[in-house]
């Protein structure tokens, strides 16, 4: 089975980002770059079901600058087996990022994609599904569990919805997006970056594949949320309760 | 001067706020467009629920039949696609829920449209506000060309209510290739509960980390969501050490709500918590650490140890109500 997983080199989760002076993206100065979090959870799954179906081979791709390089070699490092990389100065929307994939699947036709539910940069939670309909295949997003049958031909998927688990089964090939309980991922070991600096990490300039990557949203303008301030501690529950009843009167 | 075609989703024979939620953004939008606000409700046997839709002031767009008894993105997809080709739509909208995140990237896809996700405001017919970086910044997008498709936070627009010119109700037909799927419908295990729903609750108390483990979910937190008649939430790190399901979780990755009081037990107040509920219209944060980071966005902070003030504030609570 080869599975294909997508990697979005986005800024740290933790960083709070500042508003770039053009007013339409941010600061990348002093920005510490990680995988994106859900990636991380569907590169861990693919590594999963590797370890499960002997002769599995996991696939990275990403598309950005050469800088995603670093997070390729970390999913490298996790064990994944080899890596692409489709170089893009510009930042490429939802359905451009689907096209460049729905390419590189007819070229690497995996029986699975796996791709976080959503990039916690630009917060579009698209990519996925756009893909699945480019190539006419099912869809399985913010799966909390994945089970391949034994023939490879199918997956039973347990997706997070709105007020409980809900329960697919897909013929593959197919598309499943990770969500945060599918799996913990695992820390690259020391050997596993040893080895990850020998594994193939391809190039490929955007161009050269040929999909109509140009951009149809544009950002008009980037602002900073009004601020919430913080009011005052109250002393006790007494209080608490007092202020909520007669004074914002929520209770 | 095309139409707003609005996805309808309804559960258990009702339509929940949510969906009302996206029928009003569909309105505004048929303002921004000068043309008509059309609403699609797909499933089996929703002849009832389709006329009940046109009392919110929408032409209805039944499409009924077995092939969408149950949710699935392909073929609802084909079905919405075909919705907006026959109706001279120019904005396909929903309500940013589970369905409306599952579906709508896939309409875009299918129409090649531009997408907003997650949108809080109509600036005019082509342009929205969506936040993005969990909420720390706010970006104005003009989405080029038609038909777009736009998915609306579920707490930037009140639900639409019954008044004005009832709808029609037109029936889709499609050939029966069209809505072939490829998607298999297994189970729906339902989260019960008699609380209120958390995307629709006047109140919900959160736990975080702070609660140490699941069982005290059960033994703090739901004492004080019954005496509140709150729903119950979760911060993202009490859902990621398993205490308690993903669906309840409040943030940048789970759920945003914004109801009029916010209490956050135990929960620190890291930036994807914040991005879920720092709308709400009072937040009350309990923690013993004073530095908490929750502590400067709370109209109302206590610092205590919540195994003692969570039992002291439910029993304050029920004796004020009694």
């Amino acid at each position: 089975m080869k599975i294909l997983v997508a990697v979005k080199r986005v800024p740290d989760p933790e960083t709070v980002v500042k508003i770039a002076p053009d007013g339409v993206g941010i600061t990348t100065d002093n920005v510490k770059w990680v995988i994106n979090p859900f990636d991380e959870i569907a590169i861990e799954e693919g590594l999963r079901l590797k370890e499960k179906v002997s002769g599995t081979e996991v696939v990275l791709v990403s598309i950005g600058q050469k800088a995603a390089q670093e997070q390729l070699r970390t999913g490298l490092a996790m064990g994944a087996d080899r890596a692409i990389l489709v170089l893009s100065d510009q930042a490429l929307e939802p359905l451009a990022v689907a096209r460049v994939l729905q390419k590189l699947v007819e070229q690497e036709k995996p029986e699975l994609v796996l791709l976080g539910k959503q990039a916690i940069d630009d917060d579009s939670n698209c990519a996925g599904q756009m893909l699945a309909e480019l190539l006419g295949w099912p869809q399985a997003t913010f799966a909390s569990k994945v089970e391949v049958g034994g023939d490879q031909r199918a997956a039973r998927v347990t997706r997070e919805v709105d007020g409980g688990l809900e329960t697919l089964n897909i013929p593959l090939p197919a598309i499943v997006t990770a969500d945060l309980r599918l799996n913990e991922p695992r820390y690259a070991s020391l050997p596993g970056i040893m080895k990850a600096r020998k594994k193939e990490l391809k190039e490929i300039a955007v161009a050269d594949l040929g999909v109509d990557v140009a951009p149809k949203a544009r950002i008009v303008k980037l602002e900073t949320p009004p601020k919430r301030t913080g009011g005052r501690k109250v002393g006790s529950v007494q209080e608490l309760v007092q202020v909520l009843h007669n004074e914002a009167k929520v209770i | 001067m095309g139409n707003v075609l609005v996805v309808a989703e309804h559960l258990h024979g009702k339509f929940p706020k949510t969906t009302l939620v996206g029928v009003e953004a569909g309105k505004q939008m048929a303002g921004h467009l000068g043309g008509k606000c059309l609403a699609a409700v797909l499933g089996q046997g929703i002849g009832a629920l389709a006329t009940e839709l046109t009392e919110y002031g929408v032409d209805v767009v039944a499409v009924d039949g077995p092939p969408f008894a149950h949710y699935l993105a392909d073929a609802y997809t084909a079905a919405i696609a075909e919705v907006a080709k026959q109706h001279d739509v120019e904005v396909v909208m929903a309500a940013a829920t589970a369905v409306g995140k599952d579906l709508l990237p896939r309409v875009a896809a299918r129409l090649g449209a531009a997408m907003g996700s997650d949108v809080t405001a109509i600036v005019d017919k082509a342009t929205f506000k969506r936040p993005m970086y969990a909420g720390n910044a706010i970006a104005t997008v003009a989405l080029a060309g038609s038909p777009r498709v736009v998915s609306v936070r579920t707490t930037a627009f009140d639900a639409a209510k019954k008044g004005g010119e009832k709808g029609k109700v037109t029936a889709l037909s499609m050939s029966p290739d069209a809505t072939s799927t490829k998607m298999q419908f297994v189970e729906f295990a339902e989260t019960k509960s008699d609380r209120p729903v958390l995307t629709e609750a006047r109140i919900v108390c959160s736990g975080g980390r702070g609660l140490k483990n699941g069982e005290n979910f059960t033994i703090y937190l739901e004492p004080l969501c019954e005496a509140l008649g709150a729903a119950m939430g979760a911060s993202r790190a009490a859902v990621d050490a398993g205490f308690v399901p993903n669906d309840l979780q409040v943030g940048q990755t789970g759920k945003v709500v914004a109801p009029e009081l916010y209490i956050a037990v135990g929960i620190s107040g890291a930036i994807q918590h914040l991005a879920g509920m720092k709308d709400s219209k009072v937040i009350v944060a309990i923690n013993k650490d004073e530095e908490a980071p929750i502590f400067q966005i709370s109209d109302y902070g206590l610092v205590a140890d919540l195994f003692k003030a969570v039992p002291e504030l439910t029993e304050e609570v029920k004796k004020l109500k009694a």
